[in-house]
């Protein structure tokens, strides 16, 4: 299985980001962390795509998951 | 058919699970996520054995200690409906699963309030947020209203007041949040106070544009009303009870809150309520801890009586 490309919109201060990104490592998935607080293109990207602003969004291969759904991000990921 | 479920996974659900499992009761954990409000606590102090900690970080501690015995887990999905069978009770999940158990531990916590006004549903993620220290940094730059007037709207306010254009604190009552809280906020530059104001409505159609708000002096005038230009809306008002699952079966008091006696009992046979879910005075984390080993071991003994 080739990996997937995860991205993690999210801001430092979230609980369910740090959850989120937990997650991933606990199941050894790779990921690139966006900071939208900081970043403004990562934050216009994410409204964009998303169509909305609360954090945390995970972009999976183009496939969006809205907050910290352990049920999806296993069913999205294969674990 | 399990001896019992656990409904909840916040420190009394999580507890109550510790407990029920040392106790060797073939038991299930049912939670829609890990953690509860503790999540939203930045620093925590009043936690027995640890001088300060921050609530992701003692959930990962609770979590801990609740995997190193042999416990079955459900995690991810809301409960729907619980109904009462002849056996017990069963159980169902938001998405369509069916679980037994003879008795049952409903430790489901709270949930914040929402304003109920026009705007409110549709706009949800959309400008409309019920976590400021989520959300809050993505409203960098614009105007922002702030909804509350405790401890939650007024950290809401003291964090946006660096990052937001401008803040509006809208309180339907004088502001009941601690005055070190206020005086944090009070003579920001970028912050009016909106006392005594409701909310009538948030426009917007894509995100929020704006939000009306009304003197509650004024009556039923219009010239009462204000619109505020902003981005962004922060719901700070409380608390709800989860007990809509019990709604019929176990009684409630006033504020929705599950009735329970001192042994977490409900009056109905087989099912208990603990922690913040219920009229238990005192919504703290070692209180729910403490209820949620109560409700597990008066769990116990009603399982060994039957």
């Amino acid at each position: 299985m080739s990996a997937k490309e995860v991205k993690v919109y999210s801001t430092p201060t979230c609980p369910y980001c740090k959850m989120t990104k937990k997650f991933l490592e606990d199941n050894g998935i790779k990921y690139q962390d966006l900071n939208v607080a900081q970043d403004k293109a990562a934050r216009d990207e994410m409204i964009n795509k998303s169509g909305q602003m609360g954090v945390p969004v995970i972009d999976i291969d183009g496939e969006l998951i809205l907050g910290f759904d352990q049920a999806q991000l296993k069913e999205k990921l294969g674990l | 058919m399990y001896e019992l479920i656990t409904i909840g996974g916040g420190p009394a659900g999580m507890t109550a699970a510790v407990y029920t499992a040392r106790k060797r009761i073939e038991a299930l954990l049912l939670s829609k996520d890990v953690g509860g409000q503790v999540l939203w606590t930045v620093g925590i102090e009043n936690y027995m054995g640890y001088q300060y900690i921050e609530g992701p970080e003692l959930i990962q501690k609770f979590e801990g200690q609740v995997k190193q015995f042999p416990l079955e887990q459900k995690i991810g999905q809301g409960v729907a409906a619980l109904s009462r069978t002849d056996a017990g009770f069963e159980v169902k999940t938001e998405g369509g699963d069916s679980y037994q158990a003879k008795a049952v531990i409903v430790a489901t916590g709270k949930r914040p309030r929402q304003l109920n006004v026009p705007g409110e549903e549709k706009l949800k993620g959309r400008g409309v947020t019920y976590c400021a220290i989520c959300d809050g940094p993505i409203f960098a730059g614009e105007k922002v209203a702030v909804i509350g007037g405790g401890n939650s709207a007024l950290e809401a306010a003291s964090d946006m007041v660096k990052i937001a254009e401008h803040v509006y604190l809208v309180s339907l009552t004088p502001l009941t949040g601690d005055q070190i809280l206020i005086d944090r906020v009070k003579d920001a530059s970028n912050l009016n106070i909106f006392l005594e104001h409701e909310v009538v409505e948030i426009e917007g159609s894509k995100r929020v544009e704006g939000v009306t708000i009304k003197d509650l002096k004024s009556g039923k005038k219009k010239s009462g009303e204000k619109k505020l230009d902003v981005g962004g809306v922060f719901v700070e008002i409380g608390l709800i009870p989860n007990s809509e699952i019990v709604r019929g079966i176990a009684k409630l008091n006033g504020l929705g809150e599950i009735e329970v006696n001192c042994a977490c009992e409900t009056g109905v046979p087989g099912l208990f309520a603990a922690g913040d879910v219920t009229n238990v005075p005192e919504k703290q984390i070692v209180v729910a801890a403490g209820e949620g080993a109560k409700a597990a071991l008066q769990a116990h003994r009603y399982l060994q009586r039957l």
